[in-house]
This record gives C-alpha cells, structure tokens and sequence, in this order.
C-alpha cells in the first residue's frame, strides 16, 4: 500500500502530462486497446505503453490482457486521492466557518 | 524544465449565520474570538498566535502538527472594510516548505436572516520542489467539478 503523500505525487505527476491526459480524456469514455489509443493520439505503441506505465501506477488506469489485446479502462483510485487531497485544503476552512457558527450562536461575554 | 509546477484553484464557500454582519466580523477583528474558530479545534497544539487587525497588518499562527512537524500560516490584511469585507493574503508553510499562497475574501452580507458570509479563496498550489508538474487544462476542469461537488 503507498503511502497517501507518495500516491498524490504520483497522481499529480502522471496528470502532469499532455499525453496522459489525453489518454484519461479518452478512457473516459470508455474501454480501449492499446492500438486505438496510440493511433489518434499519434505516437507509438512504445510511447504509449510507458505512459500506461505511470498511469497504472497512480491508479489512474487498469489495464489487462484479452487474448492478444491489452486492453485499457479507467480507474477512479487514482482521481479520489487527487479529490481528497484537494477536500482535506477545502475543508479546513469549512470547518472554521463551521466553528465560526458555533461561537457566534453563544451570547458575547463582553 | 517545461513542465508548470504550480497549479491554481479559486473556490468558494458560503454560511448564513442567524446574527447581524457587525457581531460576524467582530468574530473577525477580536483576536481572543479569532483565534477560537480559526485556531483552535483542530487539534494541533497552537505554538503562536498573532494578530495585528489592519490593513498592511500581519497575523501568525503556528501550528505543531500529530506528526511532529510544525505548520505556519503567514497573514497579511490586505483590505478591511468594517462589517463589510476582509481581504487577506497569505501563505501555508508545512516543515520548511510554503505549500501554497492564496488571496482570500470575507464578505459580510446583510440576509434576511442574517449575514451570508461569502469566503472565496484563490490558490496557488506548490508541490515538493521536485514534486509534481501539474498542467491547467484537464486539471481546471477537475477543480471546476469538485467545487461544484462541494458546493452543493
């Protein structure tokens, strides 16, 4: 299991680039072969199987053999640990305002 | 390096409060209430807690975090109009690291049953200074849709 700190930054490095989120941009509309996804983003078989790499190991994507074909879907592991990361800043002041309200709802001691 | 390392984030959170916008902003301007809602209730031990409340004022607050290391926000009072608006900027630092640096902003708005308190902040994140590159397109989307998520 990574550690949370080590799959956000392998999560924001593998959306760091282009091809790779042209890539999640196409899996997201569903399952593709290796092939159709090298094809119109024109670049090799090669180059795309080491973008897979880095996009399977952020837990972005899943790939797995069928016969002769590897085939490519979505993982949403990957995404959620992006949306934590950004939930856990938000909420920080989600929680003061919170606490806010709870200190305006006692009567002022002054 | 032609990869960015920066990536940015506006959002927006809102709370309507049952008390007028002077007894809000109050909760603003007195440091011993400050530092209740802001501070404390997080449960890190607070090493520091600083206020100067006026424009070009600083406020600093320091955190010991579960883990040991220490967490710092640096606040400048970028513009204050009483029981109107707060404008802030400042900066999070985490060990010796500034992980990010915003703007913020406090507006009071008189509601029928209240003060609708309108924070939005504009971020700009850093990663480690070897950590990630992050580029804006597919990742401002994201952000669009999480903000819409939470705002709900």
């Amino acid at each position: 299991m990574l550690s949370h700190r080590v799959h956000v930054d392998r999560v924001f490095h593998a959306l760091g680039d282009p091809t790779r989120r042209a890539i999640i941009e196409k899996l997201s509309q569903g399952p593709l072969s290796v092939s159709s996804l090298a094809k119109p983003l024109d670049i090799t078989l090669a180059a795309v199987l080491q973008h897979l790499q880095v996009l399977e190991k952020s837990g972005l994507v899943h790939t797995e053999k069928a016969g002769r074909v590897r085939v490519c879907r979505m993982e949403t592991r990957g995404l959620t640990v992006v949306e934590r990361w950004i939930d856990d800043r938000r909420s920080l002041w989600e929680r003061r305002l919170d606490r806010l309200g709870h200190l305006l709802d006692e009567p002022d001691d002054n | 390096m032609s990869e960015r390392s920066v990536t940015h984030s506006t959002f927006v959170i809102e709370r309507v409060y049952p008390t007028v916008p002077e007894r809000v902003f109050a909760a603003f301007s007195d440091p011993r209430k400050k530092r209740r809602w802001f501070a404390e209730g997080e449960g890190f031990a607070i090493e520091a807690f600083t206020m100067d409340f006026r424009i070009g004022g600083r406020e600093q607050a320091c955190f010991r975090l579960p883990d040991g290391r220490p967490c710092r926000n640096d606040t400048v009072y970028q513009h204050i109009l009483p029981g109107r608006h707060i404008v802030i900027a400042y900066t999070m630092t985490l060990g010796d690291q500034c992980i990010s640096s915003s703007q913020a902003s406090f507006e009071f708005v008189l509601a029928n049953n209240g003060t609708n308190l309108i924070f939005t902040e504009q971020a700009a994140f850093f990663e480690g200074a070897d950590g990630p590159q992050m580029r804006e397109a597919g990742w401002r989307k994201l952000l669009e849709q999480l903000a819409e998520e939470m705002a709900r």
